[in-house]
Order: structure tokens, then sequence, then C-alpha cells
């Protein structure tokens, strides 16, 4: 009877899982830096109008972007069918427009400030009266570099 | 206190005017007139080059009506709307417009420097493209500047009208 006999290996060993925790984490880590919050939930109704004479808008950041249409058919019990602008996730009035314009403004990059462009993301039934105002409040506070965000069409699409 | 700046006198077969009421129905020069044939109607004024002397427009291909503009350089496209203008009206109006000046600068592109082998709108295209090489595209600025001068993009906005 030797007292030194191997111990035999019946069964495999159970795989460590030491690192598995690490290796959740890890996954957990790099989604949270990589995920990019969709920053604005369009809450009107945001139909572009179509247009083929366009330019390509290829510097977003510095870009502000205001959105204009009838409200989106979940908001129209509390906010009516007249179409309504919206910044940043919530509906706002006209005179708001410049002190949002200033705010947005101020975030950006200092060498950015000036050649900032306000584009407009407006519903293709929306009446000119709507434009014509913000235009108004954009002039107010200088930011007289504006452009009009279309889709890709021929203009007959827009009828 | 800002200067008040007396407007400067143009002539009125310098200016285009373009209209558009309430109920989306277009006026060009005080006629009626479908879009599809706006953006013929403006190439036609800005093209005209009725000037006679110094004003004269020695590329321009139009009819030289004296009653229309006198070049292109005087030439200024008058837009406007009525509050109750729908949005999408407007920039088909304004796209049409801005076909007008960019088929008449591709022609003239196209004749001047035939051998970048495309259109003014492509040249801007690639101007503005960012994977584009700096040298490159400083001789595209150069070339583009050019057209720029011989059709200046003069479209005035006037501030909508209550009602028309």
């Amino acid at each position: 009877m030797s007292k030194f006999r191997k111990k035999k290996n019946d069964e495999q060993a159970a795989i460590n899982t030491a690192s598995l925790p690490d290796i959740v984490f890890m996954l957990l880590f790099f989604f949270m830096v990589a995920t990019v919050m969709r920053d604005n939930t369009l809450m009107v109704e945001n139909k572009l109008p179509a247009a083929d004479q366009i330019q390509k808008l290829d510097k977003k950041d510095r870009v502000i972007y205001i959105y204009a249409g009838k409200p989106s058919a979940r908001y129209e019990t509390k906010y009516g069918d007249q179409a309504r602008i919206q910044l940043n996730d919530k509906f706002s009035v006209v005179s708001d427009v410049g002190a949002y314009v200033l705010a947005e403004r101020a975030t950006k990059r200092e060498e950015l400030q000036n050649v900032l462009t306000t584009a407009l993301k407006v519903d293709g039934e929306t009446n000119m009266g709507v434009i014509s105002d913000i235009k108004q409040e954009l002039r107010k506070v200088n930011a007289l570099k504006i452009n009009y965000t279309t889709r890709v069409g021929d203009y007959t699409q827009n009828r | 206190m800002e200067d008040v700046i007396d407007p400067p006198v143009i002539k009125q077969r310098n200016i285009f005017t373009v209209v558009v009421n309430k109920n989306n129905m277009i006026l060009v020069e005080e006629k009626l007139m479908d879009l599809s044939d706006v953006r013929k109607a403006a190439v036609k004024f800005l093209d005209n080059g009725g000037g006679l002397g110094e004003e004269a427009c020695d590329y321009c291909k139009g009819e030289r009506d004296r009653s229309s503009s006198d070049n292109p350089d005087k030439a200024i496209i008058s837009l406007k709307n009525d509050r109750e203008t729908d949005y999408k009206v407007y920039i088909s109006v304004q796209n049409e417009l801005v076909a007008a000046y960019n088929e008449l600068r591709d022609r003239e592109f196209i004749a001047l420097y035939p051998n970048e082998r495309m259109s003014f709108v492509e040249a801007d295209k690639k101007y503005s493209d960012p994977r584009t090489r700096v040298k490159v595209k400083a001789a595209l600025k150069v070339k583009l500047s050019v057209l720029k001068k011989m059709y200046p993009q003069k479209l005035s906005e006037a501030e909508p009208s209550k009602n028309i």
C-alpha cells in the first residue's frame, strides 16, 4: 500500500471563472463609453421638403439645429395642430430662439463660435410666417448664417 | 445709433420679382407661372445681357432685350412670400432659382475650363469636400470665384407680407 499514490483525476476540473467579472465589466465599460445618446427626440412632424440644388454640410460640430412643424400625433392633444418650434427636447415659442442660440453658441469651442451655422429642419407643411419669425430672432442674436435642411429629390415631390 | 443708409436705386428692368401668395401660386414679373417654368424664366432674365457700352455682357447668350436685365452683375432676383405660404413651396422656388444660377455657371465653367472635365456644381462639391488636397482646392478656388463673379448670386428676400 503506497502512501503516495497519485490522486486520480476522475472528473474534469471546472473552468476557472475568476476572470468572468473582468470580461463582463470590460464589455460594460466599453459600451458605456462608446454609446452616443441621441440628443434630440423629435416631437414635431418632420417631413423635409425635397430639393436638388443642395450642398453638403460636412462639419457637424459647428451646426445648431432648430426643428419646426406640427406636433406629432402623440402630442397633438396637448399642443394642438399649429406648427411649433422645437429646441433641444421641448416645444418653445419664437422668443426663446435667441436665448437658445446664444446658449448653444456658448457650449461650442471658442474658435468655432464665429463660424456657426443654424440649420432649420422644418416640415414642408409649415407656413412661412413661422420661419420668418425664427429668422428675425436669429438676426437679433447675429446668427446670420442659416441653412435649410432638405431631402435629396426633385421639386415635383413637394406637391 | 445706426446710420440710415438710403437704399441704392435699382432700375426696374434689373429686378426679377417672384411672389408666392398664400395659396402657393407663383407670380413671376406679375404673371402667374407654373413652378416648372420658373427656372427657364430666371435663366432668361439673368442671361439677357441687354446693357450697352460699359454695361454690356460679352458672355451672355440671352436675347439682349432692352427691357430686361443689363448684365448678370446688375440682375437681382427678388423673392417675396406670404406668411401663409407653405415652406415646401418656398424651398421649391428657392431651389429653382438657385438651379438657374447653377445652370449658367455650369455652362460658362465648361466653356472656360474644358480641361477640368466637370461642371461648376461638381467643382464646387469637390472644393468643399474635406478629402480634396489643399493644392487642388487652391486651384479650384480661383476658377470658382471667376464664375461667381460672372454670375453673382444676387437673390434678395423680402420680409413676408401679411396678405397679398
